[in-house]
């Protein structure tokens, strides 16, 4: 089979042969886009938790307060990055049943997942995860409840300091908020394909 | 009825429909323009910025597709070229068979549509799934989207309810939860089933190769969660330079689409899975789609290929609102696709010169647009070729006897006295079909031809300057 790279290549070189000069790259300062005014003197742990409520998301600081909001949401049964569970596991009383393994066949009785973070954004409200970092996609994809464990330290300010650590890794998705779609009649309706609800662990 | 094709289209739209699509086009525009103005300072001058950084990006593809293949060769992806939209198919239907592959699920990819990618595979033996919400009930109903980020803008809950109640999804139910919370159970099956997952890319940074991809549902999040093999197919003209252009185009595509500093899922994609990732493709094929995108490039609209598929051109559109989606007859509907359908048709332009046609020429698209492309513009050239090309125009009132009053001084003048009939005659008996549809709903003037001439010839002619 042919690919079509020297046709469209030159197709494009043709194209733009006519044209006398080609607009030129404009130099800008990334800092007009930010919103300084939200970011000025906060804290941004504070910030984050502020801008994870407006977008329905939902950011914690202790293991003890996820697992009373796990247990009050009836989310017994989950799955949980293998290098957190140690430190995690003392937090989880009987009753919970926590498996460091996703295992995709059964992918409808995992009620939460607990992944790492890669970092945050705090003008967006919104979680990083990176491949390098996240013990399994499915596991912070398809359960209804996604804990993710950020480190102060790692959260940005903006979108334009995230885009610049955006680093090495092949896979890098930003969450900002619980999965949603507004299809049906434009109604918002959480929970579509990932998670209903998003939440952020917030340690030191 | 007569006129041009987008004006039958319109004319059988359901009240109904119309209504809903008005008042949901409408308050995403308002919300959107809120949104922009209480964040920034001045957010014209974002969109004039993002303009010319697509319009370089466009301007430089020479260099900058070359420079993102070497980049996702690199990360150890693989690159294919599509010249047209069968090349496109082949290279998708090549790749499913070289893995033994039957069965993907599609997210977030436009070009696909435009591609007929589903169709094409369903032929050959292939379960094409669409996994967006919307997305996946125009599939269930043979439908075709009428919006470029809400596709079933025109359908309700009930028509939703029933066609999930014909393919076996539960009983009879309307609530939009429900509906919902029985697609997500249905889908995820689908996606841990699917051999392939196949996305398009909102934009393609040439300095790392990075795919930018949004969803708010994460249904190609999912679609790479799932599968082993991921392939997107990419417009050629969603190329940025650098990964920081990103970072300001994803700040103003959110809030344009939906009014969101950012979609739900921001992915950033430039190669297979990492090692240590259990879950994901390990193989990536990433196909640069032209299709007629190169031919736009050496056009007079080329500034359309600056296009992000926000969809704002469309909310805030007059014509759109009344008109809805399939008006367009295309894959990309509202301004936009005024401007793109046509040329994206190459030869057969005409067959579409009707949509550049509808336009009041107001120029609110141009005002909200997130990259500043000039629509109303674009739409005046491809009228005037569409003239030049001789395309039929049914519908337009004849020009031919006003070309000829204006240019006979004596004919003029009579005009001017026998047009004071227009004050005593009932308008509707003028046999001008155009001003017959005008006058039904609305009355003319009275008739006050001459008095600019009385004026001018009475007006005191200045000095002739001193010698």
């Amino acid at each position: 089979m042919t690919d079509d790279r020297e046709s469209i290549l030159s197709r494009v070189r043709g194209a733009l042969a006519p044209l006398h000069e080609r607009a030129p790259l404009p130099a800008y300062d990334s800092e007009i886009a930010v919103l300084r005014s939200l970011l000025a003197g906060r804290d941004l742990a504070e910030l984050l938790a502020e801008r994870m409520r407006r977008v329905n998301g939902l950011a914690l600081t202790s293991p003890a307060a996820v697992v009373a909001h796990l247990r009050a949401g009836g989310h017994r049964h989950g799955y949980c990055d293998p290098a957190l569970w140690p430190e995690l596991a003392p937090h989880f009383a009987d009753g919970f049943t926590v498996e460091t393994r996703f295992d995709r066949t059964r992918v409808d009785e995992y009620a939460f997942g607990i992944t790492r973070a890669a970092g945050a954004i705090a003008e967006s409200g919104t979680i990083i995860l990176k491949d390098r970092t996240t013990s399994s996609r499915l596991g912070a994809l398809a359960p209804w409840v996604h804990i993710a464990v950020v480190s102060r330290a790692d959260i940005f300010g903006d979108v334009t300091q995230a885009v610049a650590a955006l680093g090495e890794d092949r896979n890098v998705v930003w969450c900002t908020g619980p999965s949603k779609t507004a299809d049906v009649e434009g109604i918002l309706i959480e929970g579509v394909h990932g998670p209903g609800e998003q939440i952020a662990l917030i340690v030191p | 009825m007569k006129g041009q094709a987008i004006d039958r289209f319109a004319a059988t739209l359901p009240a109904e429909t119309r209504a809903s699509v008005y008042q949901s086009t409408k308050a995403t525009h308002e919300k959107r323009t809120r949104l922009l103005f209480d964040q920034f300072a001045d957010p014209d001058r974002l969109r004039a910025l993002a303009g010319e950084i697509k319009q370089h990006a466009i301007e430089n593809l020479d260099t900058y597709l070359p420079q993102a293949e070497a980049r996702l060769r690199a990360n150890g992806a693989q690159v294919h070229w599509a010249g047209t939209a069968e090349a496109a198919c082949a290279h998708v239907l090549r790749i499913m068979r070289d893995r033994g592959a039957t069965k993907m699920v599609k997210a977030k990819t436009m070009v696909s549509e435009e591609i007929e990618l589903a169709d094409y595979l369903g032929r050959h033996g292939i379960e094409a799934l669409e996994t967006d919400l919307g997305e996946f009930i125009i599939q269930i109903d043979h439908d075709h989207p009428s919006h470029i980020v809400r596709p079933i803008i025109h359908k309700n809950r009930r028509e939703i309810a029933t066609s999930f109640e014909r393919e076996g999804l539960g009983a009879y139910n309307d609530d939009p939860a429900t509906i919902t919370r029985r697609a997500r159970h249905h889908l995820r099956h689908k996606y841990l089933a699917a051999d392939v997952g196949l996305t398009g890319a909102n934009f393609l940074s040439a300095e790392s190769g990075r795919i930018a991809l949004v969803t708010n549902e994460g249904n190609s999040r999912f679609s790479v969660a799932a599968t082993r093999c991921h392939i997107v197919l990419v417009g050629i003209e969603k190329i940025v330079p650098r990964d920081r252009d990103l970072g300001l185009l994803l700040n103003l595509l959110g809030r344009s689409a939906t009014a969101q500093d950012l979609t739900v899922y921001t992915e950033f994609i430039s190669g297979p899975r990492d090692p240590a990732q259990p879950d994901g493709p390990e193989e990536m094929h990433v196909i640069f789609v032209d299709n007629g995108r190169t031919e736009v490039l050496a056009g007079e609209c080329r500034e359309i290929l600056r296009c992000i598929r926000c969809g704002a051109c469309l909310n805030v559109c007059p014509i759109y609102r009344q008109a809805s989606g399939h008006a367009y007859r295309s894959v990309y509907p509202g301004p936009v696709g005024a401007v793109l359908s046509p040329l994206l048709l190459k030869e057969n332009f005409p067959q579409k010169a009707d949509l550049p046609k509808a336009s009041s020429l107001c120029g609110a698209c141009h005002e909200v647009c997130p990259v500043n492309i000039p629509i109303p513009d674009l739409l005046l050239r491809l009228r005037a070729r569409a003239k030049e090309e001789n395309v039929p125009s049914p519908g337009t009132p004849p020009m031919g006897p006003w070309a000829l009053l204006a240019s006979q001084p004596t004919a003029w003048r009579a005009a001017l006295v026998a047009g004071r009939a227009l004050n005593v005659l009932p308008t509707r008996l003028i046999p001008v079909p155009a001003l017959q549809a005008w006058t039904a709903s609305r009355e003319l003037p009275g008739w006050r031809g001459g008095e600019f001439r009385r004026w001018l010839k009475a007006r005191r002619r200045p000095a002739p300057p001193a010698r």
